[in-house]
């Protein structure tokens, strides 16, 4: 009998606080987004599809020294260097596997040109595994831009690797 | 021939509620469970090995990926163990926003455990709140790490970036979110009477037994042990925290949930006392040839930017020997074994992994008990099959 009043009780005095957190609820803004047609803006860090970033001029700044290809740790970089016009060393060919990529972010850190970065892309889904070569057209943005790339690229390093001033 | 008695049953490897792919051979004589083996091995992926073959801090993004739900435990473990390897001291900055860190993995990773625990027993809107709630945590990991799940955060002797700018503003968003969120669990489950009805005397085990089966995490502490790594064998700068060790009392499902839900208010006490006395300094060691320099420096000091090649190219040497280094995951006692030989990369990795003990003990917690436990048993040892099968 005393058992049956308690389950009783607890029925009546306590349970009715559960249904009370989900009555709360429904006075609440939803948290969810509604996803297709709004995106939640991703962080300024965030690690997405890579691009190959330019200088002022035009040229590419990737010189095909190969630190991403060793520092990644899933070897998803492949390249073939070659000269340009002007003498200067470039990638003739630069590939990124999309399919091996972990988007570890490694190789954003080993470039020393600040060549590559991760982007904010994350919705790359295709019927074809060929398409998840990424090649070097693919990657370098266009080119010219309205705003300054080089204080673009200059801001992105800093909101990524925290660099404060730029002519130390 | 003999009446056969029994009937044995597959459990998984699909099964909604083994957490993954787990698999349970049950052998039943009528409700009650006479024997249950489980089987594991569907998601080996063979980290270990991998980790073997490539440089330190390479191997650092396999860790990630074996405890998913708690990558930042997995980090600073497996960070820990090649810092002690080679003898690194890691600025006070470092220890303090790496405690804040793994503190809110422990959170995320037993709002996971609780919204899929009692999704388990048919509690069907936890999921949705936990989740929520979780999702500020990742907000912080989007922030710091870039990315939401396999954060790679934590790096051999620091940080891979400076804390973002609006850090503190963010954990401090998720602190109180967690906060809110946990007022609505406790009315919604502590004092609910189909869930007690479900966890309480379900997959006991006793501080003796917990013991034996070398368990470790909410599993021992939830029979009564007062064992927590942060406490006995404090590392990262666990001694300058003020936090209380939870534990349970009767080790039954129950008990572990109250306790997991003491262990949230006391992470959240840890990162209160993070954010208030986190040091200046630098996100990273100096030490030249092993930690890679800040990136500032790589782009106009000569010196640095040949020591950002080696490291990248070749990683750095460790010595001859062998390190072991345990941290208090979410889930329990989680170790690395590294053995150097010499070479940039090592010898033998070898993870201690807490799902995966912790998961030895299911035929003790479920023999004898009646078969719709069993899901309540696998639910509340919190397991990850990721980290069990590596
Ligand atoms: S992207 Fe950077 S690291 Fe990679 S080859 Fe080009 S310059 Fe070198
Ligand atoms: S993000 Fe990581 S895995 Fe992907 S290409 Fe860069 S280094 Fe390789």
């Amino acid at each position: 009998m005393k058992e049956i009043l308690k389950a009783f009780g607890h029925v009546i005095f306590k349970m009715p606080l559960g249904f009370v957190v989900t009555l709360k609820h429904l006075f609440k803004k939803p948290v969810t987004l509604d996803y297709p047609a709004r995106k939640k803006p991703m962080a300024p860090r965030y690690r997405g599809r890579h691009y190959l970033e330019r200088y002022d001029d035009g040229t590419e700044r990737c010189v095909c020294c190969g630190l991403c290809a060793a520092a990644c740790p899933a070897d998803a970089i492949y390249m073939e260097p070659e000269q340009s016009e002007n003498g200067e060393r470039r990638a003739k060919m630069y590939e990124i596997n999309l399919l091996r990529c972990i988007f570890c972010g490694f190789c954003e850190e080993a470039c020393p040109e600040e060549a590559i970065f991760l982007g904010q892309d994350y919705e790359f889904s295709d019927y074809q595994r060929d398409s998840f070569i990424w090649t070097r057209e693919q990657m370098l943005v266009p080119h010219p831009r309205q705003d300054n790339p080089f204080k673009r690229i200059y801001r992105r390093v800093r909101r990524v690797y925290g660099v404060t001033d730029k002519t130390k | 021939m003999p009446e056969q008695r029994t009937v044995t049953l597959n459990m998984g490897p699909q099964h909604p509620s083994t957490h993954g792919v787990l698999r349970v051979v049950v052998e039943l004589d009528g409700e009650r469970v006479v024997k249950a083996t489980p089987v594991i091995g569907y998601l080996h992926t063979g980290i270990e090995k991998t980790m073997e073959s490539k440089l330190y801090y390479q191997a650092l993004v396999c860790t990630d990926r074996m405890d998913y739900l708690a990558p930042m435990s997995n980090n600073l473990g497996y960070c820990l163990a090649v810092e002690k390897l080679m003898d690194i001291e890691v600025p006070e900055k470092v220890q303090w926003a790496r405690v804040c860190l793994a503190e809110l993995t422990r959170i995320k990773s037993h709002l996971v455990w609780l919204g899929t625990h009692s999704i388990d027993l048919g509690a069907m809107s936890m999921l949705l709140y936990t989740f929520r709630d979780r999702e500020s945590i990742i907000d912080v990991y989007e922030a710091c790490g870039g990315q939401r799940m396999m954060t790679s955060y934590i790096r051999i002797g620091g940080l891979a970036h400076e804390l973002p700018v609006d850090f503190d503003k963010k954990v401090r968003r998720a602190v109180k979110q967690v906060n809110e969120g946990l007022a609505d669990y406790e009315n919604l489950l502590t004092n609910n009477e189909i869930f007690i009805n479900r966890t309480r005397n379900v997959a006991v085990i006793s501080a003796e037994d917990a013991i034996a089966w070398s368990l470790s995490g909410p599993m021992l502490r939830g029979s009564g042990v007062k064992h927590d790594l942060r406490k006995a064998n404090p590392y990262s700068g666990y001694e300058n925290f003020d936090f209380e060790i939870a534990y349970g009392e009767k080790g039954d499902a129950y008990d572990r949930y109250l306790l997991r839900l003491k262990e949230i208010r006391q992470s959240l006490r840890i990162i209160n006392q993070a954010l208030d006395g986190m040091p200046e300094g630098p996100y990273r060691a100096r030490v030249p040839g092993v930690v890679l320099p800040p990136k500032e420096d790589v782009l106009y000091k000569m010196e640095s930017m040949i020591f950002h090649f080696k490291i990248i190219t070749e990683g750095f040497k460790a010595p001859v020997g062998s390190v072991y280094q345990a941290i208090e995951s979410p889930k329990g006692e989680f170790g690395f074994l590294i053995t150097g030989d010499g070479s940039n990369r090592p010898r033998r990795v070898r993870v201690r992994p807490p799902s995966f003990i912790n998961l030895a003990s299911l035929p003790r917690l479920v023999e004898g008990g009646m078969f719709s436990d069993v899901v309540c048993a696998i639910g509340s040892i919190d397991i990850v099959l990721g980290e069990v099968d590596r």
